[in-house]
């Protein structure tokens, strides 16, 4: 799932400043499942929001909406008729959502209320460790399904290198080696072999913004 | 018993201190009262095994909070009692309406038009 923290409220505060009327919009998938944006964390930060800007004098009306999905037209269509009323929004979505948001209503400001963290799991309530980079090429079935490209500081494909240190890695006696763990994990099920296997270098090209077509499927006419 | 407690604590009756959200006790702030304070269970009697621990973590959070907003966190409190313990629940309202008092009335109300209790 995709994890995100909620951004320090000072920040928050400042970027909407200059704003009196502002819809806060939660997304009520991922972000709300990490405790980040969904409709619980709009309706905290609104609070906070209001009393501050009580404070300072400087009175500030709130929306709140939580959507389905930010990252999805289908969901944000919702909104359609709701932003018009407020000067600014702020999305508790994934830069994913935030983007999308803003794509749809160009004329409005749009500003993040959270900092996207990652695709993590779910260790316990509250508690979410990093296990994917969305490279875009899967080396899962050769390194014994531990990513070496989130788990290796330096994202090796075909490690361990030098700083390999009694299981741990050179830079925290913390971080543990991710080629020490695919080593290990390899040598329990019999394929030490794999680790031989040589990885060639990724695709930098995948830099660039990367675009989905599931098989079976096609860009809609009017959009293509 | 019949014991006394300060006039100025209104009591609101939760199933378990465990239902006691963030945003009740910040609501409450920002509806202008000048403190608010959970009485749960005495930790590890709970009945639903973590309740009173997770009030706690609540109440933790909203004191921070209501720093990064500008107010006193500390006007938000837990306390712990069993249910056998009149004379501490009187104890612990007369506490903390002492030490809202030193506190000081809700800063919000100096901007708020109708102040709440």
């Amino acid at each position: 799932m995709i994890v995100a923290k909620r951004k320090p409220f000072e920040e928050i505060k400042d970027m909407i400043k200059d704003y009196k009327k502002v819809l806060n919009v939660g997304c009520g998938t991922c972000v709300a499942v990490c405790l980040a944006g969904g409709e619980k964390e709009v309706a905290v930060l609104n609070s906070e929001l209001e009393m501050a800007r009580k404070l300072d004098n400087n009175p500030i009306e709130l929306g709140a909406k939580t959507i389905e999905r930010q990252c999805d037209r289908e969901y944000l269509e919702a909104l359609d008729d709701m932003v018009k009323d407020y000067d600014a929004i702020i999305s508790m979505a994934c830069g994913v959502g935030i983007q999308f948001l803003a794509e749809r209503y160009p004329e409005k400001p749009v500003f993040p209320g959270v900092d996207t963290t990652g695709m993590s799991v779910n260790q316990a309530v509250g508690w979410y460790e990093e296990r994917c980079r969305s490279c875009g090429q899967c080396v899962l079935g050769v390194t014994g399904g531990i990513c070496p490209v989130t788990m290796c500081a330096k994202g090796l494909y075909n490690g361990p290198c030098g700083g390999t240190n009694n299981g741990n890695c050179e830079i925290s006696d913390e971080q543990p080696c991710a080629w020490f763990m695919i080593y290990e994990r390899l040598e329990k099920q019999g394929r030490l072999d794999n680790i031989l296997e040589f990885k060639p270098p990724v695709e930098w090209n995948d830099q660039v913004p990367r675009t989905l077509i599931q098989s079976g499927y096609k860009k809609p006419e009017e959009a293509a | 018993m019949r014991l006394e407690y300060p006039a100025s604590i209104k009591i609101i009756r939760v199933p378990c201190s465990g239902k006691v959200d963030v945003m009740y006790l910040l609501r409450a702030i920002q509806k202008g009262a000048d403190g608010a304070y959970i009485v749960g269970c005495l930790e590890g009697t709970c009945h639903f095994n973590e309740g009173n621990f997770r009030a706690r973590e609540r109440v933790e959070h909203v004191q921070k909070l209501l720093e990064e907003v500008g107010i006193e966190g500390d006007r938000v409190r837990m306390y712990n009692l069993s249910s056998g313990e009149g004379p501490t629940f009187a104890a612990y309202a007369r506490e903390m309406t002492e030490h809202i008092k030193k506190l000081g009335p809700n800063p919000l109300n100096k901007t708020n038009k109708k102040a709440a209790a």
